[in-house]
């Protein structure tokens, strides 16, 4: 039987059972001058399916996910031949061995190759299996039924387990979200690691000079690379900084506007507006930085620098311009956070009591007055919470300043000069041909291990900020 | 006394009984005040009546019966409301409050307010009663803030408990000290009148009391305006009573005589409780 098909009848089963148990919950309700009833019938309709299903789903899932490995062992086990390979060439034979097995492509009888006779050998044991794997699952099904069925009574808590089921379901949930999350981080730490043990952490840490280029042939000059991430990790902290710079005030006080001053007409054309802003894709923000403000602010540069000539000011006229630049993409990342940045601070300025107003006004504070030291006051946890937010978001954004800022490290403090960011310097790592092993691809786990550890620290600072400051006022 | 059915008293209703003006000075007087919410909701028709000086009227009616409309329309806290309008004349020492050239900011310092749910700003106790001062620069240096403070924490009672603790939140306090310091900053920008609006209704019983204290020690300098429901409240604290109905002042009158010999039908069937 299938995967399919047995899954299938299991739900199938399942769907039976719920009535069946149902059925007979609703006949000792109606039988005459039985005692109570512990549950409501629908409960021993679950209790009766869930343990009719879930055991068996249990089993199901264990033997799909082992079968393949341990039928594997077994094959290899047959061969002399397989056992002698080395680990790396037995998977690559195994892989074959499973795309020969494989239906579509089944190797003729003639072929008599120990892989095609691996992979006959596979698919009888995978047969084997498939039968084993539905007999055994259907068995612990109608066990399951057999024990709850027969075994429910009026006095059976059917509620209370059911209750009981539904927090494990729930648990387990939370359970695998928490556990791919450490997966993920898991997998990036071991692949740092690995990272680690060619450069040292101290020339990734404080090394000054990125330039990953991997030798085409060994002898070429400047084979190893340079792996320091510092001009990396401060192009991103430049770029945020511009971009926070603009949308921090902006966002705050056109919130501020929309949610104390702007009539409601005012506020329910804006609000939607605003979530359609807060919609478009940061590739189109790039677009716009690399097209339009990209060239404005290289001629604004251009500007400063004649004017520097002129007027005999030695940094201006030695500014470095260049048309991918910091400050493209600083401003273009501030205009997609403003509306980020705008609508978490409408909600928490939103959610400060008309109370406090009501009380500030009484005391004859005019509007700004109770805006500036009542209102943003109390809702000042919040508004922090939502710029750091915004800076985690500004931090991780990639499009605008793969777009907009470029690819070549510089460490400069001018903002008209091209930089780089971790998320940039990631992705330019792992697109295009590249072994999967080389330092290069390793180094984008590296990097990604940095960013993950910025915005924890980020999120932690937030959190605590806001904690001391709620521990103050409430 | 007039005789008859709730709805015939209702439609026969017609100028207050008693004596809603006053013979001497006022403080505030209202002639003649309607109040409309928006789409022409009227919520208070005609009404006028006077607030003596160091005198506590207390207004009492059954709930919507627009007590609080009137309230917040003598210190213009209606403005805040969109769609609100008031006709009619109130004034202030003789000057109309919602004149051209009255500033509302201005007379909301004359006019303070204590609400029902106390809302202490979420700042420190000092800052909370310093709040005002601030606002209308009414201290010129630390030193004469920290008495002004100290002063208004003093007149509110609530100096012992909190001289200690000036810069711990004020929404750390207790209900009834949270009121008591509402109290303390509506005094410290030294009004002329105190409007409160069920100032004691989220209070225990000895809190109220405290509260009720205070109302009495603070009648020597301010004019008190009281919205209560507690018909004891308004017995044990007040000079004169108004009693409220559907949006008409129906009598006002010396507490003494409003809950001992009531002029009015409804007066006399809502304090004994007869009122549906
Ligand atoms: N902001 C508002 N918008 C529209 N109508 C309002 C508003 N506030 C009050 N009203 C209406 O005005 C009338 C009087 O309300 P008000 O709050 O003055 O009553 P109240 O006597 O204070 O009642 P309570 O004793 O329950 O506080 C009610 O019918 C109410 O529905
Ligand atoms: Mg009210």
């Amino acid at each position: 039987m299938s995967d399919l098909n047995l899954f299938s009848v299991l739900i199938l089963s399942a769907l039976i059972v719920f009535f069946l148990s149902q059925k007979k919950a609703k006949n000792w309700q109606t039988s005459a001058g039985s005692e109570r009833v512990h549950s409501l019938p629908v409960y021993y309709g679950y209790f009766g399916s869930i343990w009719t299903v879930i055991p068996a789903l249990f089993v199901f899932a264990f033997w799909s996910f082992f079968s393949t490995n341990v039928i594997s062992t077994m094959v290899v086990g047959q061969f002399v031949e397989l056992q002698a390979l080395d680990k790396s060439s037995l998977s690559l034979a195994l892989n074959e061995i499973y795309l020969m097995s494989d239906a579509s492509i089944v190797p003729s009888l003639s072929d008599n190759t120990i892989k095609a006779q691996a992979a006959n050998l596979f698919m009888q044991y995978s047969q084997y299996s498939a039968i084993f794997k539905s007999i055994t699952v259907l068995a612990i099904a109608a066990l399951g039924f057999i024990l709850t069925y027969w075994r429910i009574t009026p006095t059976t808590k059917a509620r209370n387990s059911v209750e009981n089921i539904v927090v494990y379901a729930l648990l387990s949930c939370a359970v695998i979200a928490i556990l791919t999350t450490a997966g993920i981080i898991f997998s990036v730490l071991l692949e740092s690691i690995e990272f680690f043990k060619t450069i040292p952490v101290s020339d990734f840490l404080f090394g000054t000079h990125w330039s990953p280029q991997i030798a085409l042939r060994e002898d070429q000059a400047g084979s190893s690379g340079a792996f320091g991430a510092v001009p990396l990790f401060w192009g991103t902290i430049f770029i945020s900084l511009i971009a926070i710079i603009i949308a921090g005030p902006l966002g705050l006080i056109s919130a501020i506007y929309l949610s104390e001053y702007a009539s409601k007409r005012v506020r329910s054309i804006v609000k939607p507006v605003l979530e359609i802003l807060a919609g478009v894709p940061t590739v189109v923000y790039g677009f716009f930085a690399a097209l339009t403000i990209g060239p404005l602010v290289r001629d604004f540069g251009y500007w400063l620098r004649e004017m520097g000539v002129n007027l005999d000011i030695q940094i201006l006229a030695n500014l470095t311009v260049s048309t991918e630049s910091a400050l493209a993409a600083g401003l273009v990342m501030g205009m997609m956070i403003v509306p980020f940045i705008l609508s978490l601070s409408d909600d928490v300025i939103a959610a400060v009591p008309d109370s406090m107003r009501d009380g500030s006004t009484a005391m004859g504070a005019t509007k700004s007055e109770t805006v500036w030291k009542v209102i943003i006051p109390a809702a000042l946890p919040g508004i922090v919470g939502g710029f750091l937010l915004a800076i985690s978001r500004a931090i991780g954004e990639t499009m605008i300043v793969l777009m907009a800022a470029g690819v070549a490290s510089n460490l400069t403090a001018n903002p008209m000069n091209s930089v780089t960011t971790v998320t940039t310097q990631i992705v330019t790592l792992l697109t295009g041909d590249q072994e999967f092993d080389s330092v290069k691809t390793l180094a984008a786990f590296a990097l990604g291990l940095g960013l993950f550890i910025t915005t924890l620290v980020l999120n932690i600072i937030a959190l605590h900020v806001v904690r001391r400051y709620r521990e103050q006022y409430e | 006394m007039r005789k008859g059915t709730d709805v015939e008293l209702l439609q026969n209703l017609g100028d207050t009984v008693g004596k809603p003006l006053i013979d001497g000075d006022s403080r505030m007087s209202c002639s003649k005040v309607d109040v409309f919410y928006n789409n022409n909701n009227q919520a208070i028709f005609d009404i006028s009546v006077d607030l003596g000086k160091n005198e506590i009227l207390a207004m009492i009616g059954p709930s919507g019966c627009g007590k609080s409309t009137l309230l917040r329309c003598l210190n213009r806290m209606n403005d805040t409301i969109e769609g609100c309008k008031v006709e009619g004349e109130i004034t202030l020492d003789g000057i109309d409050v919602y004149s051209k050239n009255i500033d509302p900011v201005l007379l909301r310092s004359n006019v303070g307010m204590v609400f029902q749910k106390p809302n202490p700003f979420p700042k420190s106790i000092y800052d909370n009663v310093a709040y005002g001062p601030r606002l209308h620069g009414l201290a010129r240096n630390g030193a004469e803030l920290d008495d002004l403070v100290e002063e208004s924490l003093i007149k509110s009672g609530l100096w012992k408990e909190t001289k200690d603790r000036l810069n711990k939140p004020g929404t750390g306090l207790s209900g009834g000290q949270q009121q008591r310091l509402c109290i303390a900053r509506t005094i410290a920008v030294k009004p002329e009148v105190i409007l409160m609006d069920e100032p004691t209704s989220a209070l225990d019983p000895i809190a109220t009391a405290t509260i009720e204290e205070l109302m009495y020690e603070l009648k020597s300098s301010y004019t008190i305006a009281v919205v209560t429901h507690s018909m004891q409240q308004a017995a044990r604290i007040s000079d004169r009573t108004a009693y409220f109905h559907l949006g008409r002042l129906v009598e006002v009158n010396e507490t003494n005589k409003v809950f001992t010999n009531p002029e009015h039908e409804l007066t006399e069937n809502y304090i004994t409780g007869r009122f549906g």
